[in-house]
């Protein structure tokens, strides 16, 4: 087990290296999340009706992070894909190191990075006038559930970048999945307002529970709860999702890695 | 001797391709076994199930004297593997590649970055060492490959076609790279498209081809067997052509060639120096003088034609003045002169 982390741990560092050897790589992955939230806080915040006091502006911001974290499927994706294409899974593969520490150092270096970029996003909204109210311990449960999605996201990336083998037909699936995972949840809308079939969708949607839990936690207003569970409870509707996605995806990346790899 | 690398019935199959339909091979320890086989012979196949990262359907195998089904893990820990891409991470320097590998071995902090400058040195590195290895030429990328393989100083190196699409100082510098490490006591098998890459480096050839070893010895082995020896005699004018190829004729068993434009007549070389005797006797008699009586071994090239029914790679990796050819030249020569003696 302490083998698995150390190998996990060099080959996140890996990862770490290519950012301090290309620092704009990590200005693109900022860069958009911010201008989102500087966008949505501004320009189409002064158009929304949203519940509560806090106003638009407190209202996105879950719903931004929660976006971010979703694009982490992508972003593991794709260095998946580089990876298994220029023959590293090979070598990696071929040393006695324990298998899963590839899959294990790659997500763990793309959940620094979404942690980062959630960083530098919680300084703007705060900026730009978004507050935690919860206190402490509640805003970094928020976080925490948070990252656990981008985690979570960044496994099933590693599976979908397995399975796929190609970094275009990886930015085509995830555009084709991630558009309505994303706008079809009350991310950036509140679902008071939706036609009906629409709104059960929104609400049983994945990402609405966590974007709840993530509001409730960092007390800011989402609006009445339609009486739908994962509305009722998203904290526990989000941890419940979130686990079950790791616990199946996890095994499979790794049954993917170890043929993806052999198939070449 | 003791073998190094052995294996035994190994299939493998892709859907409704058998990809191996039964390979055996036997690697004695200290020696190159040179792979050969044209395009989806089931090279690659071979050699990623012989460095575990392939499950044979079929078949066993020990590889540096540990079983391939129940010793996976202690096979790794003794195998350097270069595969066919140059596998280096393009955004990390080289010596960072390198320390990459020695710290997943575990040779700790200290020991991963000697072993990283001790290699960076053997395989003339030194100079780009702290460069990303994205900004490497081919040549370099392909060294700094295989000194990653060999961070573990691992006794059995599997090099599959590791000079592909190389220029000719490359792949020189890279043979001799091989070389040192085959000195060193390393047991290297080798695929190779390139017959000169073979006859260069191999001390035995397997010929694979659509998943089964149809020949294996040799390089010197495959050229008598296969392809045999001609007695080929060149001459200055059509009409001595003609009356050459009549002396032939009468020396051997089978039809003479002839190729009018070199004026070159040749047939197999069926009974030693007798025929050869025989035909001298005969051009005399008729008073032709010929410009080239010679004895030629057939190329590898003419085995692996004879074999597979395809010519060997088209890039000529060594080109027309290759080491490979001088020696078959020199040898030539020797052989000529010897004859001349006679």
């Amino acid at each position: 087990m302490t083998e698995v982390l150390s190998d996990s741990f060099a080959l996140a560092g890996r990862q770490m290296r290519h950012i301090r050897r290309m620092p704009e790589q990590l200005l693109g992955i900022t860069v958009m999340p911010v201008a989102f939230v500087l966008v949505f806080g501004y320009l189409f915040g002064s158009a929304m009706q949203v519940p509560g006091q806090g106003g638009y502006k407190e209202y996105i911001m879950a719903g931004i992070f929660a976006q971010v974290m979703l694009a982490n499927l992508t972003t593991t994706a794709i260095g998946v894909v580089e990876d298994l294409n220029n023959g590293l899974v090979d070598r990696f593969r071929a040393l006695p190191i324990s298998r899963s520490s590839v899959l294990l150092g790659r997500t763990t270096a793309d959940l620094v990075l979404v942690g980062w970029t959630s960083a530098i996003m919680a300084v703007v909204g705060y900026l730009i006038g978004w507050r935690a109210h919860n206190g402490v311990l509640q805003t970094l449960a928020g976080f925490g559930l948070l990252l656990l999605m981008g985690f979570a996201m960044s496994w099933l990336g590693a599976l979908v970048g397995l399975s796929l083998r190609s970094p275009e037909a990886v930015s085509a699936l995830s555009g084709v999945v991630m558009m309505p995972l994303a706008f079809l949840s009350n991310a950036f809308v509140p679902p008071e307002g939706l036609p009906g079939w629409m709104r059960v969708v929104v609400e049983w949607n994945p990402v609405s529970a966590v974007v709840s839990a993530a509001r409730d936690l960092f007390g800011n207003e989402r609006g009445a709860s339609s009486g739908a569970f994962p509305s009722e409870h998203p904290v526990i509707a989000a941890l419940v999702v979130l686990l079950a996605l790791l616990a199946v995806v996890v095994p499979l990346a790794g049954r993917a890695y170890q043929r993806a790899a052999a198939r070449r | 001797m003791e073998t190094a690398i052995s294996a035994e019935g190994l299939r493998k199959r892709y859907g409704d391709h058998q990809a191996l339909d039964g390979i055996d091979l036997e690697v004695p320890a200290g020696t190159i076994l040179g792979v050969l086989g044209p395009n989806g012979a089931g090279k690659t196949t071979t050699v990623r199930i012989l460095a575990t990262l392939l499950d044979p359907d079929e078949g066993r195998a020990t590889v540096a004297g540990y079983d391939l089904a129940t010793q996976a893990k202690l096979i790794r820990a003794n195998v350097g593997l270069t595969g066919q891409y140059a596998a280096v991470d393009e955004r990390l320097t080289g010596r960072e590649n390198l320390q990459l590998i020695g710290t997943l071995l575990r040779l700790g902090r200290k020991g991963a970055r000697a072993r990283a400058d001790e290699l960076l040195e053997k395989f003339s590195l030194v100079d780009a060492a702290d460069r990303m290895a994205k900004t490497y030429s081919g040549g370099m990328r392909r060294r700094l490959d295989l000194a990653a393989s060999l961070v573990a100083a691992p006794p059995v190196l599997f090099l599959d076609e590791p000079t592909t699409g190389l220029d000719l100082t490359s792949r020189l510098a890279l043979w001799e790279m091989i070389k040192e490490q085959v000195d060193a006591g390393v047991t290297v098998l080798l695929t190779t498209q390139y017959l000169e890459e073979a006859d260069q480096l191999a001390d035995r050839i397997a010929v694979i081809d659509k998943g089964v070893v149809i020949a294996d010895g040799t390089p010197d082995e495959l050229k008598r067997e296969v392809g045999g020896e001609r007695l080929e005699v060149s001459v200055a004018s059509l009409a001595d052509l003609t009356a050459a190829t009549r002396v032939l004729a009468d020396v051997s068993p089978q039809e003479p060639v002839v190729d009018r434009d070199s004026r070159t007549v040749s047939v197999p070389l069926a009974g030693g120096v007798n025929t050869i005797a025989a035909a001298a006797t005969g051009l005399e008699r008729l008073g032709i003088e010929p410009q080239d009586f010679a004895v030629r071994r057939s190329s590898l090239d003419d085995v692996f034609l004879a074999l597979t029914g395809q010519r060997g790679a088209d890039e000529d990796p060594a080109g027309p003045t290759g080491p490979a050819q001088q020696d078959d030249q020199a040898a030539q020569a020797e052989q000529q002169k010897e004859m001349q003696a006679a």
